[in-house]
Parts: structure tokens; sequence; C-alpha cells
């Protein structure tokens, strides 16, 4: 596989846990960032003629179906098909998601110079399930976005908040939050429950956006780069009011962002640790023995019955 | 002189009125004639301090019953306070 080299680190998928979304900053090639919006602005047309039943004549790739397998959506010559087949977006996807995701959907976000549009917070699509599993969206700007230039704005680490999509738009600013802006070719990946928003985009230059959704078809786990899993993949002795490791996943996976404070941040660990118990096949991951402490006297509870 | 509502959320760090604010969202019933708000960062540090200022408290959350099954999750920012302040504008 092309991607063997180019997979996430655990120390990177302990980050995605953490705050759900990692950012590659000019990931992608000049090469590619030029020449795409042409097929950007027909795929654009033919997703908008298609929703008000217009034959979508634009030109441009084929837009495939949902659960299309990966290696099947956008062949050549498509650019974003080349995009997408890059050996370092495999490697993240792959790393994510396993390979050969299958394609949810896909949308072009242009915001024309000067748009006003304006979104609440929300999360995509419904309230979530309670499984561990997720998708991924990625998030890619193929110019350059000025700050304050019609960015994505998002608030790390609300991922594993299970609500409704609209029932998050009550909160108009969290500390901490971001406004997306960067350079040419930068990719984001999100995990699927982020809480995000489109922005208006003042500046006199569009802003162009593509975003495509992939559900896994197989397992997640342990499907990144492992070379730094042993080294930094802690037992459930990591614990910050006894011993605890600086060089750690736990300490990773502590680290909060500044809306998350006080006591509220002890569940978001529990969360976050609940999820590499998945991604790492290891049920006995703990951070700061929340789980742990609670498990052994379920256990006890168990014997005595 | 008509009076319309100026309302402002402030989602705290705990259940406890003089916490850290985390959130917050301004909703305004002058349309703009009433005095603002700053946007990009908290307009108070704490519960406590918007009550200083002269907000009045409509609204604080209250404990709430766990979930067998649920105790655990994360989901809506539990701590939310609503306030309130009357603002005398030009009819």
């Amino acid at each position: 596989m092309p991607a063997t080299n180019h997979k996430l680190t655990t120390e990177e998928m302990a980050r995605f846990v953490a705050d759900g979304y990692l950012r590659f900053d000019a990931l992608i090639p000049e090469a590619i960032n030029q020449p795409i919006i042409e097929e950007l602005r027909a795929l654009e047309s033919n997703k908008i003629n298609q929703i008000f039943g217009q034959p979508a004549d634009a030109g441009g790739p084929p837009r495939p179906a949902s659960l299309t397998p990966l290696s099947q959506c956008y062949p050549a010559p498509s650019l974003l098909g080349a995009m997408l087949n890059l050996p370092e977006v495999q490697g993240i996807i792959e790393s994510l998601v396993g390979p050969d995701p299958l394609f949810d959907h896909d949308f072009v976000h242009r915001l024309p110079a000067g748009s006003t549009y304006h979104q609440h917070l929300h999360v995509d699509a419904v309230v979530d399930s309670g499984d561990p599993t997720f998708d991924i969206q990625l998030f890619y700007f193929p110019h350059a976005v000025a700050p304050g230039a019609g960015g994505t704005r998002f608030v790390p680490a609300t991922h594993l908040r299970r609500t409704r999509a609209e029932g998050v738009s009550r909160y108009q600013h969290l500390l901490g939050e971001q406004q997306y802006s960067g350079v040419d070719g930068t990719l984001m990946v999100f995990h699927h429950g982020l809480w995000h928003a489109g922005q208006p985009n003042p500046s006199d230059v569009d802003r162009w956006m593509y975003k495509i959704r992939l559900n896994p078809s197989v397992s997640q786990v342990k499907r990144w780069n492992m070379d730094d899993f042993e080294r930094i993949h802690n037992d459930a002795s990591d614990h910050t009011f006894a011993l605890m490791r600086h060089d750690s996943v736990a300490q990773i996976l502590r680290t909060m962002q500044p809306w998350q404070k006080g006591h509220e941040s002890r569940y978001e660990q529990m969360q976050r640790a609940r999820l590499w118990r998945y991604l790492s096949n290891d049920p006995g991951f703990d951070v700061d023995y929340y789980h742990t402490r609670i498990e052994q006297r379920g256990r006890i509870a168990g014997e005595q019955r | 002189m008509p009076v319309r509502q100026q309302i402002l959320y402030l989602w705290l760090a705990e259940g406890a009125l003089d916490t850290e604010t985390v959130g917050w969202a301004f909703h305004d019933g002058t349309s703009g004639a009433g005095p603002q708000l700053p946007e990009a960062e908290p307009p108070y540090p704490t519960g406590l301090a918007a009550l200083q200022q002269g907000w009045f408290l409509i609204q604080s959350p209250a404990p709430y019953a766990l979930h067998a099954g649920a105790e655990y999750e994360v989901s809506y920012l539990a701590n939310e306070f609503v306030f309130e302040r009357r603002i005398d504008i030009q009819g």
C-alpha cells in the first residue's frame, strides 16, 4: 500500500482522540490546488442542478453514490481523485477509518467574496450512536484563507459529546474555539462529531472548501503506524492523583481545551479513554483511573452475588 | 418609554455561579439601541461578575437525575445560567 509510510503516529492518533481533529498545512501540492477549482466548480453546479431536478451537465467527473468504496470514486483524470489518492492523504484516511472506506457524501463549500452567510454551531447528521466507532470528514482548502475570510469555525474536543445536530446552536462562543485560516493545500480531518459552523466571508476573494465524509468498512483498531505504540501506550496505573507519566497517551488525553474546566473534564477523560480502548484494543486502558476504580468494584460486586 | 429585554447566556465551568465563564451568547431585544457586549471574549469572567454589573439571573441549572448506564456520558453544557436586563429605549 502506498500509505504505509504516511500513516499517523500513535501520538497523532491520541491527539485526534483528544481534540477531534488534525490539521496538515500545505499537504496538497500546488499542481492540484490551482487547477482543481474548475473541477470543484463543475461539481458544485452538478450538485445544485441535481437538487433542483435539473440535468447535471456542467462537466467534471461523475459524482459517486453513497456506499461506493473510496477507491472507485473520482477515477482519473479527476483531480479530486488524485488528491484523495495521494499517499499522504491515504495514510491519514487509513490510519483513522481503515483501508478503502465507503463514500458517504461530499460537498463543495464555496463562499463568494462578501458573503454574509452565517451558520450556527452544529453537528452533522443526527444524534450519534453510543458505540465508539466514528466517521471522518476531510476539509480540503485548495487556496489560502486569510484570518476571518470565511474559514470554517469549530470547537476542538467537542466530538465526543452526544447531542442533537441543532442542539448546540445555542452556544454562540466557547473558549478555545477556532476559525480556520491557512495556506494553500491545507487538509483538516475531523471526527464526525466535532461542532462546527460556516462563517461569513467579508474578504474580496471567494473561499473554496471541499468536504468529504467517509465511513469505515472494517474495524478501526490499530490501523496507524505502530512504531511508537509500545513506548507511549500506558497501563491503567497512569494516574494524576498517584503516579503519572508525562510521556504517555494518557498525558495527551488529559490535556483539555479552554472550555473544558473543572470536574467536567473528568468525564471528558473517561470518554476519550473509552475511544482509545476501542482503537488500541486494550479494554484495560485508562486515564487517571476513573474507569478502573469503578470496574474493579463492579467485579467484586459480581463475585458476591 | 418602551422597555426591551437583553438576554445573556453564560455557560460556567461548574454549577456554582461564581465559577469561570467558558461559553456565552447574547440576544439583544433593543436591536442595538441598548448597551452592547464584547463578542470575542467572555463578557464577564463569572456569573457573579454579571450580577455585579446589573444583570438579573432568571434561570440557573438544577441538578438533574442520573440515568443508569449514562452517568459518564458527556452531552450539552450543563451549567447554563440565563440573565436579563431591561433597557428603556427611545420610542
